[in-house]
């Protein structure tokens, strides 16, 4: 930032010089970086087309056409995927899917994010007997089975999307915590919160404004290795025939149903696995990229 | 080291509780029962097939009877699978799962500290570059497209192994599912294993111990990778939780008859006592594999101690 007011002294121009802040320096860095950008050039063309799916289309996602049931993709009749087995087409089906998969793992995330930020921070700054509680509550939550908790809770509410969020979400943010925790654990060591501490700033206030901010580094990092696991999940429990209910679709359940047939239909299963694929693709790249971009060690 | 081993055995009993209590409450919030079909019972044949599992108790009675029977180390009557109880069909399904289980972590370990080994090595080549875009593949295809795809080129294109069932054991069988279900952990672990290689390769100790001209072989085997092998020691915690729910999916695919095809029938089907089981075990498995990597810590790691 360069803050520099017209007829001012010299100072303006000392100011001028100031260096690039953190998130500027990881920013061009990140940019430097081709697999990262490829990814996010990849992974902004999905989103988009998830968010402008029925315009791409000129079939609706949940219309059936009886004369064209399991049809190999076929450009004049506008199937550029092919159809699925009850003969709808596969195109607008895999943008669906990409919807589904998308907020899922974007909602999921935030999910583990608002919970794993609160829960460690708190841990971590409060120190102590209740850190050690907590941290202790959180270990004991590792070694629980989740995944089976997660199979037995849709199968108990039924597939409900909105749980589905929950769940994952609920399922992730141990880690979240962990690594919450041992951030805010180092700046409680850093002079500017012991001035904080000394100038009577209240907790919370201490909490949002000086420990969050110094966490984020890393939050991020994991937030974007977090999505591409949840949108797995999710399609590992849709696999399973727990996931998003028809004519809803996600990757998963495309997945499940090519997998049955790819003897005969393999477009059922290659275009979805290939969106699955190159999305998770993206988000590990972009998460090493920025991972690299924050690291201040090789600077 | 045995008393941390022993307070760390303490724990187990109340998490297991918590385990227990949760799923227990959890299944039985379910909408439908084990005896709902098609074709509706006549009410008293329904009300002595219910009493006789005491299922027309209070849930908290019946819950404390089954507290009961789990404590003396019986997971109770399968409600589902007539005649046989859930203690027998674990035992015959857990030995498919946990030789699925089992076999793939080892040849993650295997294949994947070697390849990352190899990769760190010989770091930005070309051999360092397909390593992490091979294992990179690895991750982002998940195994429920690995195994069709496996079993479709290799059992149905190529003929060579058969592409389901478990032929009661025989070596054949058990390839594909092994390796479907380990090729994303070998990716991962090989990842990891480059990356802690490429730091420990370039520390100080690793400069000495090629400065007193110590063979490459030393200095790799006996130096770096003890001290390279920590992220992947920690790892191995999650990877063991992430193949065995992975198990699930495989043996569904495959058609292996282990416990992971009976949780997911039995959930559906409301076959309480079987699901319990099986979570069960593989909430004991896995805590006890958390145990046994968290001293494979202290073995390879002089800073930490147990006490």
């Amino acid at each position: 930032m360069i803050h520099t007011t017209a007829g001012s002294d010299g100072l303006a121009q000392v100011e001028e010089y100031e260096g690039r802040s953190l998130w500027q320096d990881a920013r061009a860095r990140l940019f430097r970086n081709k697999a990262a950008v490829v990814s996010m050039v990849i992974l902004g063309v999905i989103a988009l087309m998830a968010v402008f799916a029925p315009l791409l289309s000129p079939h609706p996602y949940d219309e059936i056409y009886w004369d064209s049931i399991q049809a190999p993709p076929d450009f004049a009749a506008g199937f550029w995927f092919g159809t699925d087995g009850n003969g709808r087409d596969l195109f607008i089906r895999t943008l669906y899917g990409a919807r589904v998969s998308l907020a899922v793992g974007l909602l999921a995330t935030t999910v583990s994010l608002l919970i794993g930020v609160t829960y460690g921070a708190t841990a971590g700054y409060l120190g102590g007997r209740i850190d050690n509680l907590m941290m202790r509550v959180v270990d004991v939550m590792y070694s629980l089975p989740f995944m089976f908790f997660v199979i037995l809770l849709m199968v108990v509410f039924g597939r409900n999307i909105f749980l589905i969020f929950i769940a994952l979400g609920a399922v992730e943010w141990l880690t979240m915590a962990r690594i919450v925790r041992g951030q805010t654990i180092a700046v409680k060591r850093k002079e500017f919160f012991e001035a904080a501490l000394a100038g009577g700033v209240s907790s919370a206030k201490i909490i949002f404004r000086h420990v969050i901010p110094n966490v984020l580094g890393p939050v991020i990092v994991y937030m974007t290795l977090t999505i591409p696991q949840v949108i797995l999940t999710e399609s590992f429990l849709s696999f399973l025939g727990l996931g998003v209910q028809e004519p809803l679709t996600s990757w998963g359940v495309l997945i499940s149903e090519g997998a049955k047939v790819m003897e005969f239909a393999p477009w059922m299963l290659v275009f979805p696995a290939t969106f699955l694929a190159a999305t998770l693709f993206a988000f590990n790249f972009i998460g090493d990229g920025l991972r690299d971009a924050l690291d201040p060690k090789d600077r | 080291m045995l008393s941390y081993i022993l307070r760390r055995l303490v724990t187990v009993v109340p998490t297991l509780f918590v385990v227990i209590t949760v799923a227990f409450f959890m299944m039985r919030l379910a909408p439908g029962g084990p005896f709902d079909s098609d074709r509706a019972l006549p009410p008293e044949i329904e009300k002595n097939i219910k009493a006789s599992y005491d299922l027309d108790k209070p849930l908290v009675q019946q819950y404390l009877i089954y507290l009961g029977r789990v404590l003396k180390g019986d997971f109770g009557p399968s409600l589902k699978i007539r005649d046989f109880s859930v203690n027998e069909l674990i035992l015959e399904g857990a030995p498919a799962s946990m030789q699925l289980g089992l076999s793939a972590i080892v040849l993650a370990v295997v294949f994947g500290v070697s390849l990352g080994t190899v990769a760190a090595l010989r770091q930005n080549s070309g051999i360092d570059f397909s390593v992490m875009s091979i294992s990179m593949i690895g991750i982002a295809i998940p195994n429920f497209v690995m195994a069709p795809l496996l079993s479709l080129v290799i059992g149905v294109y190529l003929d060579l192994l058969p592409t389901s069932g478990w032929g009661g054991g025989a070596f054949q069988y058990k390839i594909l599912p092994v390796i479907a279900l380990a090729l994303p952990q070998i990716a991962y672990v090989a990842r990891l294993t480059r990356g802690s290689m490429v730091e420990v390769l370039n520390s100080n100790f690793v400069r000495t111990a090629r400065a007193k001209g110590l063979r490459e072989r030393l200095v790799v085997v006996r130096h770096s990778l003890k001290a390279g092998m920590m992220p992947v020691v920690s790892y191995l915690g999650p990877a063991t939780a992430a193949v065995m729910t992975g198990s699930v999916v495989i043996e569904t695919i495959f058609g292996v008859p282990g416990i992971g095809t009976y949780f997911v029938n039995a959930a559906l089907n409301r076959d309480y006592p079987l699901v319990m089981g099986v979570i069960i075990v593989y909430a004991v498995l896995i805590m006890l594999l958390n145990l046994a990597v968290d001293l494979a810590y202290a073995v390879l790691d002089p800073k930490v101690r147990y006490s």
